[in-house]
Order: structure tokens, then C-alpha cells, then sequence
């Protein structure tokens, strides 16, 4: 009976289910296994039945190849640099905004904007803002702050074009960041903070032990996602450096994925690269909530 | 020092943290408004200048009349609308059998479909790009429609079976017993009543279609197709030193997505908050 009831149940949900799962199996698991499968190959894309058997050598490829290396690095410090500049900021913002003040909602409008603003145009924004001879970051620095006696050719270095990346990376995503700690703060009850306030916690000491405590899962959250992001950057990489310019020394993963695979048809060394992208963030992520629960417990 | 005056000096250093944050962000934004509006001999002066001394509207009228922009404005309304559509109708239907059918492995499907928010998209564009090409989708606006529903499938099913569990059953069970089918609940009931739900998903999937460029990149080779995105990023590499055009097409690009959230801001605060998205 129950039985019947579960089947006719199933057969109800079909059509609703159907859609969707048809899309997700077509354009994300299948993908997945397919690109697996790929990153073993020499592969060919005209004729995939004449690709080659290569084993793991696209892995041992990758692992051995400078520039990979380079990449992973420039990646690494990326997500080191942006995702506590996010964190910082994001933090100081949503503590200035969770008060009674007024414009609330404008400066909320106005933080966001860069979150919804594409990475192509803030990327071309900030490759503008650094142009070396009459770019406006040189100027100020030069001319109105006085830091400095000769003008920075942030975009022709191979390291100091991180400058620009990096601080758009924070930028763009200050808002958002933000916008999860506001939600965080909001639902610590404010009888826990009055109560502490007549026992005589200064605001210091009720933000060290009682908002940064009951914030951790939203620091677990922010943390886990935001690197996530940060080991996926592209955009704003790929169009700053123009692919990984000068000398491919300054790639990302993933524009050096691209640029193996539609620029140089490498597609079996491309998946390569993408799985072992895929496996870091998993291993990474996993790793930061297994480590950052083991505290909320504690 | 009194309370008072310490409250004042509180007020006072909240709002002077909070302009000069503004001030950090806005200025890029205006620097971009102050270039598209000078000539381009103007473009490299120095010193750079954040007022222009002469305002011109001919980057605007030279980077809109230039390379079929409003062909690319077009279609990037296009596949926005539509990737919105049926992300709202695909996944609607999806939590909705999650929310309310009760058949064996649903929660082992939903877990499945929960993988893809954890999965990076890029590393999914490959495959992707293989899989396009054998169903003839390259080059083609839906080819960017089905991979942007697909991507936003799992995160708006999420958010929406969260939001029609929420929704009381009375109503759907009152309107079961008189005789009304599942389609007709869906459609009459559930989705009427979800409307603030639906609205955080069609902003999301808005401004994803309207922003996104990896795939558009990797999909679209063929000049008729390009979204605004790929256009602009191209149009820069190809008159490096025109900015004054590359942020008027630029502005005009951003107009669509500041006022959609502008209008539904609300909505969308409300809605990353509690669902996490990221916008």
C-alpha cells in the first residue's frame, strides 16, 4: 500500500522534476565526468577518436611546468591577500552600518554597487586607473600625496600588476562581504549586548566576546566561499594582464587554463589543470570547515 | 566626558568612516563618468583630471553607432530575459517537487543538486564547450541560455524550496479536496503566493546573465552573437587607448543592472542575507 502510494508519488513528481534534472545531468554532472575523462587524453577536439591514451602525463605536465607553478603562486596570493582584505572591511562596514543611523539604505545601495557592476568593466576600469604615464593612481600618489618622485609602471611588472588585481578583488567584493555580516550581526539578540553593557563590558570587550564569538559561522561561511572565489579569480586577471603577460609569469589557474585550452587547443592539459584546481578548493574547503567547527565546539 | 558628547563623537566617527569608504568606492565610478564625457584628446592628459574641462557626448554617440552595439545590447536582453524566465519556471517546478512530493530518494536527489553549488564554475567549461558543439549550441544565444539556467539551477532551487515550504498547506490541501491538480496548485497557488521569492531569483539570474563572461567568451566566436560583456572586453583590446568609448559603452551597459537594483534592492538584501547567494 505504501508502496502504490510512494510510485504513483514518483510518477506525480516526474514532470517536475524532469526539466531540471535533464539540464543539470546534460550541462553539469555529465561535463564533470566527461572533463575527467578528457584530462587523461591527448585531446583531440575534431576528431576525439583519434585522441591519445596519456595516463596521468597532463597531470605530471602541469605539477612540472614552471609556469604552472607560477600560477598556482600568483593564485595563492591572491586568495591570501583578498579574502582577509574582504573579511577586514566587510566586517568594519557592517559594524558602522548595524546602528541607527541615517542614509542607511544609501550607503548600502552605494557599497553594493561594485558587487553588481560586471568584472569586465571594473577590470578595464582599474587597468585604467594604473596606466603608467598620466593614470590617475600615479598621479595621486605622485603629484597630490607625495609618496613618491617617479611614476609606477604597475601593469608592465610582473609582480606590482597584482597591485591593481588585487585591490579590485577587495573592492568589488566589500559590499557583499558586508552585506552576510550585517545578517550575522542582526541575529545576535541585543539583550546579550545590554546585559553585558550593564555589567560593565566596554564596546570593545562585547565585540571581542560576544559579537566576534556568535559571528563564527558566519566567518566559517564567508571564509569557505570567499576562497573558493578567490582560488576561481579570471576575469579581472585575464583582462589586466592580457592573458598572462609579460612572460606568462603573471597567470592565474585559470586564465592559464584557457589560454591551453581554446587558445592552444590543449584540451586534455587544460582539464588537467581544472581538475586539480577542483580537487585544491576541495580539499581546501573541507579542510577550513572540519578546522574552523572544531573551534564552535570548543 | 559626558555620555552625551561621546555618543555625538560616535556619530561623528561612524559617519566619517562611512563617507570616506563611499568615497573609496564611488571614485572609480565617477573617474569612469568623467572620461567617457571628455574628448579623446583629452583622454591622457596630464595631470588627470576628475572634473572635465570640455563635456562632450560624442564617446556615446561614436561607441553606440560603432560595431552594432545595440545589437549586443539586444542580445544580452535577450538571453537575460530569457535565462531569467526559465531559471523561474525550471527551478519553481524543481523545489516545488522537493517542497511537496514526497517520492523515494528525494533527499539524495536534492543533495545531487545541492553538488553544484560547490562545483567551480569554470572548471565545467571545457566539457561544456565540447557538449555545446555536438548539440550544435555554439555560436548560438540559447547556447547561452541552457548553461546560464543551468548554473543558477542549483542555488534558486535551494532558495526556492526553502520559500514554498514556508507557504501554508491549507490552501493547497483545501484546493487538493476540491479537485484541483498539482499543475493548477502550482501555477494558481504556489507561485502567486511566492512572489517575493521569485523576485530575489529573477534578480539574481538577471544580473548573472547580464554580467556573465567566461562562457560568453568561450561561446560565442560569430560578431552578431556577442553580449554586451565579451563586446565591450573585445572593443577595448581592439582601440586600446579609446576609454572615453569603452566606458560610455560601459555606462550604458550598467544602466539596465543599477536600476534593476535599485528598484528590487529590498528584495535582494533581504534575499542574500538569508540565503547566502553570491551576487
Amino acid at each position: 500500500m505504501r508502496r502504490t502510494r510512494s510510485i504513483s508519488q514518483l510518477v506525480s513528481a516526474l514532470p517536475f522534476v524532469l526539466p531540471g534534472l535533464a539540464l543539470f545531468a546534460a550541462f553539469v554532472i555529465g561535463p564533470m565526468l566527461y572533463s575527467f575523462r578528457i584530462s587523461f587524453y591527448d585531446w583531440k577536439i575534431i576528431r576525439p577518436e583519434r585522441s591519445e591514451w596519456l595516463g596521468l602525463a597532463n597531470y605530471a605536465r602541469a605539477l612540472g611546468d614552471p609556469i604552472f607553478l607560477r600560477a598556482v603562486l600568483n593564485t595563492a596570493a591572491y586568495t591570501l591577500i583578498t579574502v582577509p582584505g574582504q573579511m577586514l572591511f566587510g566586517l568594519i562596514v557592517a559594524l558602522l552600518l548595524d546602528q541607527s543611523i541615517r542614509g542607511r539604505a544609501v550607503f548600502r545601495v552605494v557599497y553594493y554597487l561594485p558587487v553588481i557592476t560586471s568584472w569586465v568593466i571594473v577590470s578595464l576600469l582599474f587597468e585604467y586607473m594604473f596606466v603608467g604615464q598620466a593614470g590617475l593612481v600615479n598621479y595621486l600618489l605622485r603629484d597630490v600625496f607625495h609618496l613618491m618622485k617617479e611614476n609606477i609602471r604597475w601593469l608592465a611588472d610582473p609582480i606590482l600588476v597584482f597591485v591593481p588585481i588585487d585591490l579590485l578583488g577587495i573592492w568589488k567584493g566589500v559590499g557583499w562581504t558586508a552585506v552576510i555580516f550585517l545578517a550575522g550581526l542582526q541575529s545576535i539578540p541585543d539583550h546579550l549586548h545590554e546585559a553585558a553593557a550593564v555589567d560593565g563590558a566596554g564596546p570593545v570587550a562585547r565585540f571581542w566576546y560576544i559579537t566576534l564569538p556568535l559571528l563564527r559561522p558566519t566567518l566559517v561561511f564567508l571564509i569557505v566561499v570567499l576562497t573558493i572565489g578567490g582560488l576561481n579569480a579570471y576575469i579581472s586577471n585575464l583582462l589586466i594582464t592580457d592573458g598572462g603577460n609579460p612572460l606568462d609569469l603573471t597567470h592565474f589557474v585559470l586564465t592559464l587554463m584557457y589560454e591551453a585550452t581554446f587558445t592552444k587547443l590543449d584540451f586534455g592539459y587544460g582539464s588537467a589543470i581544472s581538475y586539480l584546481l577542483t580537487a585544491c578548493v576541495f580539499v581546501i574547503s573541507v579542510i577550513q570547515i572540519r578546522l574552523l567547527r572544531r573551534q564552535v565546539e570548543l | 566626558m559626558s555620555l552625551k558628547t561621546q555618543r555625538a563623537l560616535g556619530q561623528l566617527l561612524t559617519y566619517t568612516l562611512l563617507l570616506l569608504g563611499a568615497v573609496i568606492v564611488v571614485l572609480p565610478f565617477w573617474y569612469m563618468v568623467i572620461t567617457s564625457l571628455k574628448p579623446q584628446s583629452y583622454i591622457f592628459e596630464i595631470p588627470p583630471r576628475l572634473w572635465p574641462q570640455e563635456v562632450t557626448l560624442s564617446n556615446y554617440t561614436t561607441a553606440l553607432g560603432k560595431d552594432l552595439f545595440g545589437l549586443y545590447f539586444l542580445n544580452s536582453l535577450i538571453v537575460a530575459v530569457s535565462s531569467t524566465a526559465l531559471t523561474v519556471l525550471v527551478s519553481g517546478l524543481l523545489a516545488y517537487a522537493f517542497a511537496r512530493f514526497e517520492f523515494p530518494g528525494r533527499e539524495a536527489l536534492f543533495y545531487v543538486f545541492l553538488l553544484g553549488m560547490m562545483i567551480p564554475p569554470v572548471m565545467l567549461i571545457i566539457p561544456q564547450f565540447i557538449i555545446a558543439k555536438a548539440l550544435h549550441l555554439l555560436d548560438k544565444l540559447p547556447g547561452l541560455v541552457v548553461v546560464y539556467v543551468t548554473m543558477n539551477l542549483s542555488m534558486q532551487t535551494f532558495l526556492l524550496r526553502g520559500f514554498f515550504e514556508g507557504l501554508p498547506r491549507d490552501l493547497e490541501e483545501a484546493a487538493l479536496i476540491d479537485g484541483a491538480g498539482r499543475w493548477t496548485i502550482f501555477l494558481r497557488i504556489v507561485l502567486p503566493l511566492s512572489r517575493p521569492g521569485i523576485a530575489v531569483v529573477t534578480i539574481f539570474t538577471f544580473l548573472y546573465s547580464w554580467d556573465e563572461f567566461p562562457w560568453a567568451h568561450v561561446a560565442i566566436k560569430e560578431t552578431t552573437r556577442r553580449t554586451l560583456p565579451i563586446a565591450i572586453a573585445l572593443f577595448q583590446s581592439q582601440h586600446l587607448t579609446e576609454w572615453g568609448q569603452v566606458f560610455a559603452a560601459s555606462i550604458v551597459a550598467l544602466i539596465p543592472v543599477v536600476l534593476v537594483f535599485v528598484l528590487f534592492q529590498r528584495y535582494f538584501i533581504r534575499g542574500i542575507a538569508t540565503t547566502g547567494l553570491k551576487g
